[in-house]
């Protein structure tokens, strides 16, 4: 798990990004147990409510559920979940952003295709 | 539970008013930030909270219960001074045995683990400490008095890095394992932002904030531009500080996000950033 302290995302929406990260990466399987807000609050020295809040974005989602006096784990499907709700977002996240600073560069259509195609995609 | 109700507190030295009239309730269990700067009256604030001084007028309460009655015990309350009031030919071990008979609760395997893991010689006295282990056993005590209300005026004074790493791990383990009122006093603001759950800002006497961390910084931002267009932007809002560097301009913004106009911003080729705490209290807090 890693986070950013200094980036301009509120650190609890980091928390859940990067236990995602995880997820889709496969080092955290389904019915993996998470990493506790209190190893998330004395590690990256955060205070608990901040850790607990983003651990409980991930529950509110139905990407981890919490078994009593046990810990958080992750849910059956929480990868397709989280791919699904990554590609919701793409457009926003991505292309939105990549045509503004295009337009400010006058980089032309053709050319972004152009790049795109540069970049190789399988 | 200990929830401190603060009541129009004033305290007078001479023809200096320390603190003006200032009303403030903590609820239980949260790590609160005291930030001012110097001479705003964070110590007379802490000072008058653990009863080491007497105000001029208002009223402290423990839940509900005035701490400048007799009935009133100092033992759920430990208070960390910036200042050494230990006797200076104690031994560090002793310190840790006389604060076992003020504060039962106070846990001494924990606080010889601590000793352990900052490389402090417990055998040694106070007057043969610098002054980042003199630091370092002041806040050792304090996290292992158990107090139900733990006050830390500059903790992490004279400690190198990788102790004040220490200082701030080993107190969210404390506070997780055992959830406290905790204030922490300090003007090393940026490292130990993350770590507060609210701030509290004292400015020449008067409380100006008290609120979330998270919520303060979600609700700040930084708004860069050309000085004509940060300047038609910032009409009719406030702003907390600007600064005009050549033709290029940049103001913090306090405000909510509703009033934060991304279309505006984006049509005078403005930039949003993130403020960080320690640059909101500047702008705060500079007269």
């Amino acid at each position: 798990m890693k986070l950013n302290l200094s980036s301009d995302t509120p650190i609890y929406l980091q928390i859940a990004e990067a236990i995602e990260d995880d997820i889709l990466k496969g080092i955290l399987e389904e019915e993996a147990q998470v990493i506790s807000t209190t190893e998330i609050s004395v590690n990256f020295k955060i205070n608990p409510a901040t850790a607990g809040k983003g651990i409980n974005l991930l529950v509110d989602e139905g990407i981890i559920y919490k078994k009593r006096g046990v810990g958080m784990f992750v849910s059956v499907g929480a990868k397709e979940k989280i791919l699904q709700k990554r590609i919701d977002n793409f457009y926003e996240n991505y292309i939105a952003v990549l045509i503004d600073e295009a337009s400010k560069l006058n980089i032309s259509k053709a050319e972004i295709i152009k790049m795109i195609e540069r970049g190789k995609i399988k | 539970m200990s929830t401190i109700q603060i009541k129009e507190l004033s305290m007078r030295y001479g023809n200096t008013l320390a603190l003006d009239n200032v009303s403030l309730t903590l609820e239980p269990n949260k790590i609160y930030g005291l930030l001012g700067r110097n001479g705003a009256g964070k110590t007379t604030l802490l000072n008058l909270l653990t009863n080491k001084i007497y105000p001029h007028s208002g009223d402290i309460a423990f839940d509900g219960e005035s701490i400048f009655s007799q009935k009133h015990s100092q033992k759920k309350i430990y208070y960390m001074m910036e200042k050494n009031l230990f006797p200076l030919g104690l031994k560090i071990k002793e310190i840790f045995k006389w604060t076992k008979e003020f504060y039962p609760e106070f846990n001494l395997d924990y606080a010889n683990s601590l000793a352990n893991k900052f490389g402090l010689d417990v055998s040694k006295t106070v007057k043969e400490q610098s002054t980042g282990y003199t630091s370092i056993f002041k806040a050792i005590v304090a996290l292992a008095s158990n107090a139900r209300i733990t006050i830390f005026d500059e903790p992490v004074l004279g400690l190198d890095a990788n102790h004040r790493e220490i200082f701030y791990k080993e107190l969210l383990a404390s506070y997780n394992e055992n959830p406290r009122t905790v204030i922490i006093s300090t003007h090393l603001i940026e490292e130990v932002a993350n770590v507060l759950e609210e701030v509290i800002i004292i400015n020449a006497g008067r409380i100006i904030l008290k609120k979330s961390v998270e919520e303060l910084l979600s609700s700040a931002y930084t708004i860069s531009g050309e000085k004509e267009n940060v300047d038609k932007y910032l009409q009719g809002r406030e702003y907390v500080s600007a600064e005009t560097l050549g033709k290029f301009k940049s103001a913090i913004v306090l405000a909510d996000l509703q009033s934060r106009d991304e279309g505006l911003a984006k049509k005078l080729e403005l930039d949003f950033t993130k403020t960080e705490l320690q640059q909101l209290f500047i702008g705060l807090t500079n007269s």
